[in-house]
């Protein structure tokens, strides 16, 4: 993990309010493990905390992300230039668990939560795993889709339908009967949480990435919890931080009830 | 050239600490800092027991700060004890306690466990509700200040700091309760309770609905309370409040305080307290200030 200023090789529109962003991190780019992430600084320091940005593919010295704008931070990124410096912080998080080659991944993206799911589909790809991959849109703006060709079956489900399955992810990998003996998965937590509930209800393990507000990144403010079933190992309550011992979580050690059991 | 100064009798290199709660046991940020170059490291809060602290969202962003509502969470004495202080032992800086509590008793327990340690300093956080109080904090009433004070000076074998919360009327009588119970220092300050609503959703975005500001958007209200209580109390002082800088730095210990603690900067910048410890010594050595205790309260 690095604290440094970074290039900015290019940022692209692939999509209305999305961007494809190329920074030069050599360290980051070296280090990545596919669901791993990186924090990026604003240069107005009214605006203080972190934004944390998944890892969507490495190429060399180069870390790509893909963002949508959500505010000041993320339009701030969205108009930076060739050559623009911004700094970072990464890569950060526990990523994705290896997975033997003999496994089927089910790899599952939701919204912006596909972009992750990029490197890893490339990395089970490499390694052997046979993939089912399953992208979840709004619409028919089916951003990295193409991206993704290759390295597995696409599947793709939009709430509109105006592509693709009518409906949920979920809904689609019902329909299809995918394999989920081995999911991995990042989107937004309803679509979470239902995976998780039929991955578990069907026997199998869902690995997921959370989303939480951040502000050191790095382990020590205890902002970006979340609810486990047991006590921690670190905290010695039933919170895990998802900044280090996540983002990426075996659905059966959390809690999401909240603690509110 | 020196930098060192004396905070109730225990010497510190250089005025710069880290403000409780923002770097942890100082585990996580040694990777980017040095931890042997800092006056010291003022630890999150701990408390007898372990703390799950509130629901998420625990953090948000505001103008030039933040608003936290962490609760606290902490894994109790017994783990601070068998893995945080020993982690810190081998750096040469000084090891300043946070302590929190629900009740007296709980102060005084957690207290009591810390005498035999490798604590240099203890530092009160009387920003807890108190539960026996109807949840009200503690810091703001200088009667259960006074009160509090001196039973933890009854028991500590350690120097105590009272930390106080800048959430009162008038923050000299809560000082001046904190001395006249025998604490060795005071401490300030804790964060502003501030609040945030998302419009979109028309609901708090803290779960906590409620949260504490820190950060730069604070450091003229902390400037202003350090240089009050400097004029009225005669024990040292730790300033802190939305220090980012050697030059922040520099204007608490102009305004009266001994030490500084860095709190929401290092969220920034992990590696800002020591830049900030060498921004002190550049700014020495442009100005010719041989001695930093020369500048302490220098301010009328
Ligand atoms: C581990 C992780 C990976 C992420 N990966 C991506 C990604 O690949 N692509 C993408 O578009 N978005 C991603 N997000 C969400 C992204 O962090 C937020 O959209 C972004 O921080 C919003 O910042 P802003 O300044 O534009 O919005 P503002 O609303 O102005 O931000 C205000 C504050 O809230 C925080 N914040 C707001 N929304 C979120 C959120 N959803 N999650 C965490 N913090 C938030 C910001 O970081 C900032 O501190 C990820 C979040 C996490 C936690
Ligand atoms: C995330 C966070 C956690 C904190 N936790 C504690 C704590 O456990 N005990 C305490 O006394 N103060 C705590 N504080 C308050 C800080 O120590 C400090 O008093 C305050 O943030 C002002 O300094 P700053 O503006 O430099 O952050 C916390 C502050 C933040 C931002
Ligand atoms: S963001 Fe500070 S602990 Fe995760």
């Amino acid at each position: 993990m690095e604290y440094k200023k970074a290039h900015v090789v290019s940022v692209n529109e692939i999509a209305p309010s999305i961007y494809d962003m190329l920074l030069k991190a050599p360290t980051i780019s070296a280090q990545a493990k596919p669901g791993q992430f990186i924090c990026l600084y604003s240069n107005d320091s009214a605006h203080l905390l972190p934004r944390p940005i998944s890892i969507c593919e490495v190429f060399g010295e180069h870390v790509r992300l893909v963002f949508r704008i959500a505010g000041y931070g993320t339009r701030e990124l969205s108009a930076k230039k060739t050559g623009d410096e911004v700094t970072v912080l990464g890569p950060i998080g526990n990523g994705y668990p290896e997975i033997p080659k003999d496994k089927t991944v089910t790899v599952v993206g939701g919204g912006i939560g596909i972009p992750p799911m990029l490197y890893l589909a490339r990395k089970l790809y490499e390694n052997g795993n046979e993939l089912n991959i399953v992208l979840g849109y709004r619409d028919a703006g089916l951003f990295l889709k193409d991206a993704f060709a290759g390295y597995g079956k696409i599947f793709v489900a939009t709430d509109d339908g105006s592509v693709g399955f009518h409906g949920n992810v979920v809904g689609l990998i019902e329909a299809e009967k995918l394999p989920v003996e081995t999911v991995c998965a990042c989107g937004p937590m309803p679509m979470l949480k239902g995976l998780s509930a039929y991955t578990e209800a069907n026997g199998g393990t869902a690995f997921i990435s959370l989303e939480e507000r951040m502000a050191c990144g790095i382990g020590a403010c205890l902002g970006c919890i979340t609810k486990t079933k047991e006590t921690d190992g670190h905290s010695h309550v039933r919170n895990a931080r998802i900044c280090t011992e996540g983002p990426v979580f075996d659905s059966k050690v959390l809690d999401f009830t909240g603690g509110k059991r | 050239m020196n930098t060192s100064v004396n905070l109730a009798g225990v010497t510190l290199k250089n005025p710069v600490l880290t403000a409780s709660g923002t770097f942890g046991s100082g585990m996580e940020f040694s990777r980017f800092v040095d931890l042997n170059k800092l006056g010291g490291v003022v630890t999150k809060g701990v408390s007898v027991v372990p703390w799950e602290g509130n629901a998420t969202p625990r953090v948000a962003e505001t103008a030039s700060g933040m608003l936290n509502a962490i609760g606290l969470q902490n894994p109790g004495i017994d783990v601070f004890l068998s893995r945080d202080l020993p982690f810190l032992k081998p750096f040469n800086t000084a090891k300043i306690v946070n302590v929190c509590g629900h009740t007296e008793e709980e102060y005084l327990g957690a207290v009591e466990r810390l005498n035999d340690s490798i604590a240099d300093i203890l530092e009160i956080n009387i920003s807890c509700p108190n539960v026996k109080a109807g949840g009200i904090t503690f810091g703001t009433d200088p009667v259960m200040v006074e009160k509090i004070t001196k039973a933890i000076k009854n028991i500590s074998r350690k120097p105590v700091f009272m930390k106080l919360s800048p959430n009162v009327t008038d923050i000299t009588e809560i000082a001046r309760a904190a001395e006249a119970g025998g604490a060795d220092g005071i401490s300030l300050i804790n964060t502003l309770m501030g609040m945030k609503i998302d419009i979109q959703r028309r609901k708090c975005l803290l779960a906590n609905k409620t949260g504490g500001l820190s950060g730069p958007a604070i450091k003229p209200v902390a400037v202003r309370m350090v240089y009050q209580v400097s004029k009225c109390v005669s024990v040292p002082l730790i300033g802190m409040g939305g220090i980012a800088s050697a030059e922040d730095a520099i204007e608490f210990m102009m305004a009266g305080a001994t030490a500084v603690s860095v709190g929401t900067a290092n969220f920034r910048n992990p590696r800002v307290t020591e830049e900030i410890v060498s921004g002190i010594e550049t700014f020495m050595r442009e100005n010719h200030i041989d001695d930093i205790r020369e500048i302490i309260g220098c301010v009328e």
